[in-house]
């Protein structure tokens, strides 16, 4: 398992799937699937609290009361957009085509920027209406939950920012594949707790 | 704002530095110093040993606390100690011990053993491994400064809420133990992810799953449990964080808050975490017995099943702690079911120690020793945790000294001696010398005879009504003898552990210089010189079945066949980014100690940006080549 023997194989072309074929590549992968379990963890225990605390509003307003459906599921509609140009990214990749993957992360990176947007808009109106983190146990708990889920969104388009900088002067190898690849799986998973927070958060919200 | 300001121009001024702005030589000079090479090392060995140096540092410090309040209760209403003080002591006394000493000093062991047990030329991943100890020893700093300025946290280890909210917990405190654990904890989660890929990705050819040794499986297990049960403590710090800080209302009851929550996050990472904290005790434990048997260990698959039905069962238990809150009888019951149930796989672990002594060639060096000892202690704590999940007799020990007993009885017997005995095994492989035989029996004796003599009247007392967490007690309830005994015996271990620092300055001045093989061992980390070279092996090993240099051993080699010819070995560069990322938690820790949101975010800023540095860095690190080697062997 010698990561020269492996590399040297590849000293030529590029391999067809370049994210996997160094060792470091696969362990880089492997690790990052296991801290995405990690954070699931992290949301899991979040998303419980917020369970147990969404009935404490202390007389401020109801999610219900909140919750506006066409904002919320423009919302979805981007992020959910999102993750498929992230996936046409990493398929331009494949094909060893850089301005086809630029193109499309950054795409990606304008679209978690237009869903940030929204958020901000959506808890600057929470906030003229009483909600905020402080005013009950619900705002608390609503803020921390989707508001870690904001702040990975951000970090998520820095880094995809930081990459296709990288992409413009570096290309796709073996060392860099990886990144790109890494990069596109935390985006899925971002948005994959998006969904839930849709669903636990602003759907069974607005039926009570 | 003016501290910001000052703030900002000192690390500029540092900036200035080390970019050699200033002074190119300075800079240079800074290079070649050996403390640059510990800053910057990425060398799973050299972390290793930082940990276990680290671990020990903190084993003082924590090993005092428990002095000062042992003497303090060593007589009735004895005025050694004020109440405010002892609750800090306390507190900082079991924080310490679980995040500071235990983990560490077995993620050193660990550090330095796996790779080589498995035969790999490094851990996964170089950089985050030095990030790891750098954040735990950043946020352990950060948690020891609070005795400084303003006070240490004093809500027990468990911080429970309402305790530790501003209310009754008005001062810094707490806010020590909160962004100091926080960051400790994010260097855990990155260590636990790393060893996990390092096994599954990195063992060398022929050694596969079922052939690893059982530290390098206690290693794989504890670091799965890692894996889940820090984010629950990650997403729990947040919420206090920010119940403190900001004045959210998570546990506050007033806001609508509910504290079972922050009992509920905080055991569901808790019970898990003392696991973590034993299983890999149990994996030096194993490799130390059939070594010193010279037997392979007795039932070898039904001990790698025990380890994982521990772990497995380990999540589903965390409500035993939980008994006297009141969830109602279902829910104890069944939690007090599940926790009955790791008796199971344990006992299977204890008899097959047992077995595998059984018509060995037993010769008891000092690991053995502690092996031995642990046998004894750890079913004693064992049999006492089977008494503590009895639901209704737990409504009497709980928050007793029955309690103080039991959970020291397994730490101790477990993790602390466990750790000792994997320290005296592993040691010549560290620092390529022995420790004296003698005077690790020295070491041995008192501190086991110690141990009893502090803990074991505690469970009487407990059942006598000594109530836990209180810094004092009064004559007339047939208290006096026993926690005479117990103070005494804490005096005992304070002085076995003066046998040991002797013993490590003997072993640095006149210990013998060890082979590659002291122990006649059995395992990968046996064939390479000791200290190993930073590439570990020159060649990877070829492994032909468990216990892989025992078998070549027995074939008649001595040495294991290479599995791979001869040619240059990729290495990865130094790196001086874990230091300064860890710089950069520690200073937004202190800022949000004393809620300075421009300190914390400015100390986020630099994380950030050298986080962004590595992304950008081209570090492909470089190449060793076959002249160069300086072993042949394997
Ligand atoms: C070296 C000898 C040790 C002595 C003499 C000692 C003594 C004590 C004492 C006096 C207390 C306070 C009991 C109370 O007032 O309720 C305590 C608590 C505790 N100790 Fe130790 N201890 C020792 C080692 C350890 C070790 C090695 C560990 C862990 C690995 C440990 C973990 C704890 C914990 C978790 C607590 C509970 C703190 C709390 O209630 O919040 N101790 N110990």
């Amino acid at each position: 398992m010698n990561i020269e023997s492996k590399t040297a194989t590849v000293a030529g072309g590029i391999p067809s799937e370049p994210e996997k074929a160094t060792l470091e590549g696969k362990n880089k992968i492997l690790g990052f699937w296991l801290f995405l379990g990690a954070e699931t963890v992290l949301f899991a225990t979040m998303f419980g609290t917020y369970l147990a605390l969404k009935e404490q509003h202390l007389g401020g307003p109801r999610p219900h009361e909140l919750f506006q459906m066409p904002m919320v599921a423009a919302a979805t509609l981007i992020l959910l957009t999102s993750s498929l140009t992230s996936v046409l990214a990493i398929m331009g990749m494949h094909e060893n085509n850089v301005q086809k993957m630029r193109t499309w992360f950054l795409i990606t990176v304008l679209l978690g920027f237009a869903f940030l947007g929204l958020e901000a808009y959506e808890f600057y109106e929470y906030v003229h209406e009483g909600h905020t983190i402080t005013s009950s146990a619900f705002g608390s708990s609503f803020y921390l939950l989707v508001g870690t889920h904001g702040s990975h969104v951000l970090f998520g388009v820095f880094w995809i920012t930081g990459l296709i900088m990288q992409a413009g002067t570096r290309g796709i190898t073996v060392h860099t594949a990886p990144k790109y690849y890494v990069a596109s799986l935390y985006w899925h998973f971002v948005d994959v707790v998006w969904v839930f927070i849709f669903t636990v958060v602003y759907l069974m919200g607005m039926m009570a | 704002m003016g501290t910001l300001i000052i703030l900002l121009v000192f690390v500029l001024f540092l900036a200035a530095i080390f970019t050699g702005g200033y002074n190119r030589r300075y800079l240079e000079r800074a290079r070649e110093s050996w403390l640059w090479g510990w800053i910057t090392t990425v060398d799973h060995k050299k972390i290793g040993i930082m940990y276990v140096t680290a671990g020990g540092l903190f084993f003082l410090i924590g090993g005092l606390e428990a002095l000062l309040m042992r003497l303090q209760l060593m007589f009735p209403n004895n005025d050694f100690i004020s109440g405010d003080i002892y609750n800090q002591l306390l507190s900082m006394h079991g924080t310490t011990m679980i995040f500071l000493v235990s983990l560490p000093l077995l993620f050193g062991l660990m550090n330095v053993v796996v790779p080589l047990q498995i035969g790999a030329r490094d851990v996964a991943f170089p950089f985050l491994n030095a990030l790891g100890f750098w954040l735990y020893f950043a946020g352990g700093l950060l948690l020891n400064l609070s005795w400084l300025f303003g006070g240490a946290p004093d809500a027990g280890w468990t911080n429970y809420a309402t305790l530790a909210l501003p209310e009754y917990s008005p001062g810094p405190g707490v806010n020590y133990y909160v962004m100091g654990l926080q960051i400790t904890g994010i260097g855990t989660l990155m260590s636990g992810i790393n060893f996990l890929v390092t096994i599954i990705n990195m063992r060398t050819p022929g050694m596969t799953y079922l052939r690893m040794p059982l530290f390098t499986w206690s290693a794989f297990v504890a670091s799965a449990l890692i894996l889940f049960t820090f984010p629950p403590l990650t997403a729990g710090l947040f919420m206090m964080m920010f119940d403190r800080l900001f004045g959210t209302h998570f546990f506050a009851v007033a806001g609508g808050g509910n504290v079972t929550i922050w009992q509920h996050i905080f055991w569901i990472f808790g019970h898990p975490e003392v696991y973590i904290l034993v299983l890999p005790a149990f994996g030096v434990f194993s490799d130390v017995f059939s070594t010193f048997s010279r037997k392979r260990l007795f039932g070898y698959t039904s001990m790698v099943f025990a380890l994982v039905a521990i772990g497995f069962l380990g999540f589903m238990v965390w409500v035993h702690h939980m008994f006297t809150v009141g969830l109602g009888p279902v829910a104890n019951t069944i939690f007090a079911i599940a926790t009955m149930a790791i008796a199971v796989p344990t006992g299977i672990k204890v008899f097959n120690w047992i077995f595998t002594m059984w018509g060995g060639r037993i010769r008891f060096s000092t690991p053995m020793l502690f092996a031995n000892g642990f046998l004894v202690v750890f079913v004693m704590g064992g049999v006492t945790g089977v008494m503590l999940a009895v639901v209704p007799a737990n409504f009497q020990f709980h928050d007793s000294y029955f309690v103080v007993a039991h959970f020291h009885y397994v730490l101790i017997g477990g993790t602390i001696l466990g750790s000792f005995a994997g320290i005296y095994y592993w040691w010549p492989k560290m620092f390529g010398r022995m420790l004296s035989e003698q005077l690790g029996k020295w070491h041995f004796w008192p501190f086991y005879i110690g141990f009893h003599l502090t803990f074991f009247p505690q469970h009487w007392l407990g059942l006598y009504g000594m109530p836990r967490r209180v810094y004092t007690w009064m004559p007339g309830y047939d208290l006096e003898l026993g926690n005479l005994l117990s103070s005494i015996g804490a005096i005992l271990m304070t002085i076995s552990l003066f046998f040991f620092l002797y013993n490590v300055i003997w072993s640095f001045t006149k210990g013998e210089k060890a082979g590659s093989d002291p122990w006649d061992g059995r395992t990968l980390e046996w064939t390479v010189s000791s200290p190993p070279p930073e590439y570990n092996f020159a060649q990877l090993p070829r492994v032909r079945g468990l216990d892989p240099l025992w078998v070549e051993k027995s074939a008649g080699n001595g040495e294991m066949q290479p599995a791979e010819p001869l040619g240059p070995i990729h290495m990865p560069n130094p790196n001086h980014l874990p230091f300064l990322m860890s710089l950069g938690f520690f200073i937004s820790g202190f800022g949000f100690v004393f809620q300075s949101i421009q300190v914390g975010v400015l100390g986020l800023v630099l994380v950030v940006v050298t986080l962004f540095i590595r992304s950008f860095e081209e570090d492909h690190g470089y190449h060793i080549q076959p002249e160069e080697l300086q072993t042949k062997g394997v």
